[in-house]
């Protein structure tokens, strides 16, 4: 029933997508592990832990589309969640530093030392369980979602307003973590990992298996997401998008279905944090900075709303635009490219980068629009 | 409130009393009074700005009333309830302006209205059964789109869309159709056959019509309540509410 679900009514543009993450999946690793370094062919394992973070991106960019793209509701906190997954991460792996820190305490993280902290925090309690920190993974950005979705979607929160205070609540978030008594290493984060299920971090053969985890997890994350959008309840969340309150006097409860996307979304968003962390090797309160969750929505934008595929795409596209940007002459300026890329997208793009190519091809296959009888509508 | 008289009440199926509201100080509907009976047809008329579509988003929980009783059934107090709630009770409404969604197909929209399980949990696991999709096509030949049942509902004319809404409010099958001017903006021959599809809905639904096309009303031939500055000015058979000298005044005789 599952895989019914997840497979109903695949189209060719799922179809191509899945075919190529799972390629991506198997043949980065195997030219990084056994293609010979000097090889042209190798790729290096830095080059893949950056087109690994690319997808934990494109993972975080198909959950914002699947609230932003098919429900109207236009996130400004994403980045929230995502971060949120990564710390339950990180706290897994500092945990598993155990005595080789800087302090040699089996127990506390460098950090509480260095703070003159005498025991774990109760929060801190089980993260040494990989399965149990993987749980948080998704119960703690899954919680805080449905609790937030439940006051602002009950009380009818909507545009404006609830993208404001998405951005003030990863903005709160972001001040809190930067504080040293909260417990999450304030400024710092948390960082210096050593072993993730007994596997060093840094070894090759690790960052080959995170890269390939990160695209089963791209793909469950768009099988998901897809199977939510095509079925009924997609239809349901379409139509609260278009016509919000027509919706609700067809009976159906607008907040639950809100709320149901909402939750799923920022589970996935936690993810994809999680698995950023360990290919990246830290996580600190930056993570939550409001600006990441707005670049979150020009990935979106840029690759095309409410398409799945286009977030994704947008998401690899944008950054990989960045990472060639800021490592040259025109660092300073990223910004306002990223910007510029935003207004020429909104204005000639409204589609994104998908929707214009399905344009342009459609045009291209019906040469003579003309020639085709539309059953006029009769005004 | 309670209901003060049930026994008075349990009979109707819709039963307003003395209901006002007020937008800013200005008072939209002032003391109203209705009463629906199971199955009838009930055609509003009244001039703009009379409270017609007012009076249906207090019925539907869109408007809270300031004041007064809005009963269902004999016994629900539709004030205390949210849209869902309303809706699910088997309370329909097509609006003046046709709200249909625009980036569904039409047959979408019939699937989205279909009488069913409005639950998260059931309709992501959804399946159309061979009778609903049944009904869903008997629906689309009765409001003769079933040729377009893959066209985006966007790209109706607005007729069609009308004729779409009230599609739409065929297959929730809700006892009590609220249906807000479904004539506006048809010709002469669509206006002629959306009186003959309501009239055949009204055979096993109650109804409530807003229309200012006289000639559709008369089609219709029930029972008239004419509405001006929120309240009822006369009710009755459609030829003695047009001889009654107010009536004609402030509206007819425009
Ligand atoms: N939400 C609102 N806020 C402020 N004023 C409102 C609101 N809804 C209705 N009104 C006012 O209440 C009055 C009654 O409006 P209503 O739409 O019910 O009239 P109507 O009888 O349906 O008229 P029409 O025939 O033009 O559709 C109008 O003066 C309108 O401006
Ligand atoms: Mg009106």
């Amino acid at each position: 029933m599952i895989s019914r679900f997840l497979m109903q009514d695949m189209d060719r543009r799922g179809t191509v997508f899945l075919a190529l993450i799972a390629g991506l999946a198997i043949l980065i690793p195997a030219l990084n592990l056994l293609v010979p370094v000097g090889s042209a062919f190798h790729i290096p394992t830095s080059t893949m832990s950056l087109w690994g973070k690319y997808l934990c991106y494109a993972l975080l960019a198909i959950s914002l589309d699947l609230v932003w793209g098919y429900c109207g509701i236009l996130s400004l906190g994403h980045g929230a969640f995502f971060a949120l997954g990564g710390y339950a991460m990180g706290m897994y792996l500092m945990r598993q530093i155990g005595s080789r820190g800087t302090y040699g305490n089996p127990i506390l993280p460098d950090f509480m030392v260095f703070l003159n902290w005498q025991e774990l925090p109760w929060y801190w309690y089980g993260f040494s369980s990989f399965p149990f920190a993987m749980l948080m993974v998704l119960a703690v950005p899954g919680l805080l979602a449905f609790i937030f979705g439940w006051f602002a979607f009950r009380s009818r929160v909507t545009g404006v307003y609830l993208s404001i205070i998405t951005q003030a609540l990863t903005y709160a978030l972001l001040l809190a973590f930067f504080r040293n008594d909260m417990g999450f290493g304030g400024n710092n984060g948390l960082t210096d990992f050593k072993d993730i299920i007994g596997f060093h971090v840094q070894a090759q053969t690790t960052r080959a298996a995170l890269f390939s985890m990160t695209c089963v997890m791209l793909i469950a994350g768009f099988l998901i997401a897809r199977g939510i959008v095509v079925s009924k309840l997609g239809k349901v969340v379409i139509a609260i998008r278009d016509a919000e309150s027509r919706t609700r006097f067809l009976g159906y409860r607008v907040d639950r279905f809100k709320l149901f996307v909402f939750t799923v979304s920022a589970c996935m968003a936690g993810v994809a944090g999680a698995l950023y962390v360990p290919q990246v090797g830290i996580i600190n309160p930056s993570e939550f900075a409001p600006a990441n969750s707005i670049e979150t929505v020009i990935w979106v934008a840029v690759g095309g709303r409410g398409t799945l595929v286009g977030a994704a795409l947008g998401a690899v596209v944008v950054n990989y635009a960045k990472t060639v940007f800021t490592s040259g002459f025109m660092a300073p300026y990223w910004l306002f490219a990223l910007g510029a890329l935003f207004v020429f997208v909104t204005i000639f793009m409204p589609k994104g980068i998908l929707g214009t190519a399905r344009q342009l091809l459609e045009k291209r296959r019906k040469p003579a629009p003309a020639a085709t009888p539309e059953p006029a509508p009769a005004e | 409130m309670t209901a003060a008289n049930p026994g008075a009440l349990t009979s109707s199926l819709l039963y307003l009393d003395g209901v006002s509201v007020s937008f800013d100080g200005f008072k939209a509907i002032r003391g109203l009074s209705l009463t629906i009976e199971p199955g009838e047809m009930r055609a509003i008329i009244g001039p703009n700005g009379a409270g017609k579509t007012t009076m249906m988003d207090i019925i539907t929980g869109k408007t809270k009333p300031d004041v007064g009783t809005v009963m269902f059934g004999g016994s629900i107090d539709l004030t205390k309830l949210d849209e869902a709630a309303i809706a699910n009770l088997g309370i329909g409404r097509k609006f003046q302006k046709p709200t249909v969604f625009d980036f569904h197909t039409i047959e979408d929209n019939i699937l989205l209205a279909l009488k069913a399980p409005r639950s998260v949990a059931r309709t992501l696991f959804w399946k159309t059964a061979a009778a609903q999709a049944k009904r869903i096509d008997d629906i689309l030949g009765i409001i003769k789109l079933g040729d377009n049942r893959d066209r985006l509902a966007g790209s109706l004319s607005h007729g069609q869309k009308q004729w779409l809404e009230i599609g739409m409010l065929l297959a929730q099958d809700p006892k009590l159709l609220l249906v807000d001017e479904p004539a506006a903006g048809m010709t002469d021959g669509e206006t002629a056959e959306t009186a003959v599809l309501l009239k055949e809905i009204a055979r096993d639904h109650s109804v409530i019509v807003v229309e200012h096309d006289m000639g559709f009303i008369r089609e219709l031939g029930v029972k008239v309540t004419v509405l001006h500055e929120g309240s009822v000015l006369a009710e009755g058979p459609l030829d003695q509410v047009s001889a009654n000298e107010r009536v004609v005044e402030v509206y007819l005789g425009r």
